[in-house]
Formats: structure tokens, C-alpha cells, sequence
């Protein structure tokens, strides 16, 4: 992944300041993540199947039959879409760490969120994939329809929040010494309103209720998102500083 | 070893009077509930200890800022003691709060927007406590706990928010009450003053501990200079 880091920074022109190089620095941390990820497949393919098996459990754990599955449904869904994207976090950050490439990433002459937007884009890219892969299968599986554009908005807006606060938060996990537990346990509590709200947001969609009494939980989860993203900005340069 | 500051010893003395006279004030002064009778008298000292569980919040949360901003140690201190004296009261909150509810409400917990938000408070202070135990380097200990701190000052009230959108049955003793809580009471001059006086006694107590907290960790950091200082003559 270092070498990939090498080459990719002499193929862009990094010249420190204006919002071009700083587009492109992000897109350069992007596009690691994603060659690495194409070359390894791990992250993606650990997730995938992690997903699978929660929902394996939750059919046995619910019996998820008909009348059930129309209140649940939103919940299993994010429980799962939660539990995987923790795991893909961990990794994430964990791979960056453990070879020595954050440090590499440090060393590169660019804003220090550049390189947390960048992260922060390719876990949602890996978060996405899965969701998307993942959708269908319960889709068939379970006999529900999932894609109407406004759940399939919620699953987006959930997802952002999720990733930031995640990406943020598991770059801190990666440098404790309980690391593989650490996570979870920042993380959970503080997103617990993006969870709450992407989960009655996506219920009030798959059971077609009214515009308005959903438009609180949509109205919720931008806000989360916003805060987070522009909190993510300010702080990330504190915890990778050395 | 410095000794007690004088204002300290005198804060000590006036908190434990105060106290001594809210325990009066809450036992004798104040009359009794007339539909809910003497476990209504849980709600002085509940109330108080959640103030001082969302006060620790706050100071934390300002001196994070402090921190991030000037790196300077004293501010770490107290970010630390304000979160471990915020724990104690937020949880003695939860406590006396379920012990009010179990004869009022008839159970012992609910998911109502006010205990959904003490409960996850309480989850990111014990998160905040793991988070700085698995951390040896001090810079980055006191780096992550204000960051941590900030984040989880910013989504709390996300979290009462989105608990809110439900229907709450908690009553709301201050200010307007939504139709469907239950154990609402309208307060008499004295128990009011009672309350009142429960809040100041409480915010006394809080800066006491807190200041206590404080020394003590500032001792801790002498004691550990100290060692590193043997260590190297040795």
C-alpha cells in the first residue's frame, strides 16, 4: 500500500494551497483505498459475508415472517449495515496503522483533513458497496421492496453520518492498546440519534406512511450529518498530530 | 506535598452545612406530595444530581476546547475530574429517578427521551474513561478525551431530540407538559424552595469534589514528574 502511496502522489502535482489540489489530494487518498481494496479484496469480502451472517441470525432470532418483517425490517437492516461498517472501520484504519502508512500519508505536503475527507470517502464507498450488495439479497430473501428512492435515500444519509463520526473515531481506536474492542464502544453512543432516526426514517418509507410524519427523522438526520462533518474538520488534525 | 488551600477548607465546611440543611429542607420543610405521597421527595436530590451529571458534561466539555486550543496540562486535569464526578451524579440520577418511577409509572425504566438521554450520556462518560485507560502517552491521552468529549457533547442533545419525537410520559415539572405524562405535580412555595435550594446545594457539592478531584489529579502528575525524574538520576 506504501508503494501504491509513492506512486500515485508523483502521478498528482500537490501544490499546498487552493480547493483544486485539495480535491485532488482526497481523490488521491481514494483512489489508494480503492486499488488496495481491488488488489486484496479483504475489507470488502469480510463485510459482505459478516452482513450476511447477521441477517442469518436475526431470521432465526426474530422469525421473520410476514407480519413482523414490515416493523423490523428498517431495524435488522441498520443493526447489520452498523455491525459491518464497524468491522470495515477497524480495518480500515487498522491496515493504515499497521504498516506504517498513515505516517507516509502525514509525511504528504497537503491539509491534514484532505486526508481525513479522503478516508472518509472510501469507507463510505466500502460501506455503500456492501449496502448495496446487501438490499437485494434481503430483498429476495424476505420477500420485501427495498428500493424506493426515499429509503434508498435515508440508507445514503444514514450512512454519511455513520462513516464520518466511524472514520473519525476508529483513527483514535487504532492508536489505543484495546484497539479491536475500542471502537464499538466510542463509537455506539454517540450515534445513537443517526441510528434512531435512519431507522424510523426507513420504517416510515418501507411502510409508506405520510411525507410529514417522516420529514423529522430526514430533518435529523442532515443535521447530524452537517454537525459531524463540519466537527469532523476541525478536530481530525488533533488526533494524528505527533 | 502542598496542604489544603484555606478557601477550600471553608468550601468543604459551607457544602457540608448546605447539605446537611437540604436533607432538613427535603425531609421536614417541604410538604408531602398529596396524590404521590413521600416518594415524590426522590425528586429534590433527582433532579440535582442530573444537573450536576450534565454540568460535568459541560465543564468537560469547555475545557476540552481549552485544551485543544493551548495544550496545557491543567485543563486536561480538569477535564478528567469532571467527567468522573459527572458519572457519579448522572448515575445517581438514573438510580433515584428509577426508584421514583417504579411506584409512579410502575416500572422501573422506560424508554422516554429523558432517560434514552441520561442513560446514553452515561455510556459516552464510561466510553470516555476506557477510551483514556487504553492510552499510555499523556499528550495523546489528553488529545483524545477532548476531542471524544466534544463529540459526545454535540450529539447528546441529538440523542434527547430524536427520543423526543417520540411521546414522552416523563413529567416536566418546569415549563409547558405535554398531554400523557404521568406523575405530574404542580409545585407548592415551599417545595419549590426545597427544590431550589437542592440545585444550589448540589452545584456546591459539584465544585467541591470537583476542586478536590482536581488537586488530586495535579498530585498524581507531580508524583509521576517525579518518578521520571528518579529514573533518569538512577
Amino acid at each position: 500500500m506504501c508503494q501504491l502511496l509513492k506512486t500515485t502522489a508523483q502521478e498528482y502535482d500537490f501544490s499546498p494551497t487552493g480547493l483544486r489540489p485539495y480535491l485532488r489530494a482526497i481523490l488521491a487518498v481514494v483512489e489508494k483505498d480503492l486499488t488496495a481494496e481491488m488488489r486484496s479484496r479483504e475489507l470488502l469480502s469480510s463485510m459482505f459475508v459478516f452482513a450476511l451472517l447477521v441477517i442469518l441470525i436475526f431470521n432465526f432470532a426474530l422469525e421473520l415472517d410476514v407480519t413482523t418483517r414490515l416493523t423490523v425490517t428498517a431495524g435488522v437492516l441498520w443493526v447489520t449495515f452498523a455491525f459491518a461498517g464497524t468491522l470495515g472501520l477497524n480495518r480500515s484504519m487498522a491496515s493504515e496503522k499497521d504498516r506504517g502508512c498513515l505516517d507516509g500519508l502525514l509525511l504528504a505536503p497537503v491539509d491534514r483533513s484532505a486526508i481525513f475527507f479522503g478516508k472518509m470517502i472510501g469507507n463510505l464507498i466500502f460501506m455503500l458497496v456492501v449496502e448495496i450488495i446487501v438490499l437485494p439479497i434481503y430483498s429476495v430473501l424476505y420477500n420485501t421492496d427495498l428500493f424506493s428512492a426515499g429509503f434508498l435515500g435515508v440508507v445514503l444519509l444514514g450512512s454519511i453520518g455513520y462513516v464520518v463520526v466511524g472514520t473519525l473515531l476508529a483513527t483514535m481506536a487504532v492508536q489505543t492498546r484495546t484497539r479491536d474492542v475500542m471502537l464499538p464502544i466510542l463509537l455506539f453512543p454517540v450515534t445513537i440519534p443517526l441510528l434512531i432516526a435512519a431507522v424510523k426514517g426507513s420504517m416510515g418509507f418501507l411502510q409508506g406512511l405520510e411525507m410529514e410524519e417522516i420529514r423529522p427523522w430526514l430533518n435529523l438526520l442532515i443535521s447530524y450529518d452537517i454537525i459531524f462533518l463540519a466537527l469532523a474538520f476541525m478536530v481530525f488534525d488533533y488526533l494524528v498530530e505527533e | 506535598m502542598e496542604t489544603k488551600p484555606k478557601l477550600l477548607k471553608y468550601l468543604d465546611g459551607l457544602t457540608l452545612i448546605l447539605f446537611l440543611i437540604a436533607i432538613w429542607m427535603v425531609l421536614f420543610y417541604a410538604p408531602t406530595e398529596a396524590v404521590m405521597g413521600n416518594v415524590q421527595r426522590v425528586f429534590y436530590f433527582h433532579v440535582a444530581a442530573g444537573w450536576v451529571g450534565m454540568l460535568g458534561f459541560l465543564v468537560a466539555a469547555v475545557v476540552g476546547v481549552l485544551y485543544l486550543r493551548s495544550g496545557k496540562r491543567k485543563y486536561d486535569i480538569v477535564g478528567v475530574a469532571a467527567v468522573e464526578v459527572g458519572l457519579v451524579f448522572a448515575f445517581i440520577n438514573i438510580v433515584s429517578g428509577s426508584i421514583w418511577a417504579r411506584p409512579i409509572w410502575n416500572t422501573w425504566w422506560t424508554w422516554d427521551p429523558r432517560l434514552t438521554t441520561a442513560t446514553v450520556m452515561e455510556l459516552i462518560y464510561a466510553a470516555y474513561l476506557m477510551l483514556r485507560q487504553g492510552i499510555d502517552d499523556a499528550d495523546r491521552r489528553a488529545r483524545f478525551g477532548a476531542v471524544y468529549v466534544l463529540l459526545g457533547f454535540a450529539s447528546v442533545p441529538l440523542t434527547f431530540l430524536s427520543a423526543r419525537l417520540f411521546r414522552t410520559i416523563h413529567p416536566i415539572v418546569i415549563g409547558t407538559n405535554q398531554s400523557g405524562s404521568m406523575g405530574q405535580f404542580d409545585m407548592a412555595p415551599k417545595m419549590l424552595q426545597a427544590f431550589l435550594f437542592s440545585l444550589l446545594t448540589f452545584t456546591f457539592i459539584f465544585v467541591d469534589i470537583l476542586w478536590h478531584r482536581v488537586r488530586l489529579g495535579l498530585f498524581a502528575e507531580k508524583i509521576e514528574e517525579r518518578k521520571i525524574k528518579l529514573g533518569e538520576e538512577g
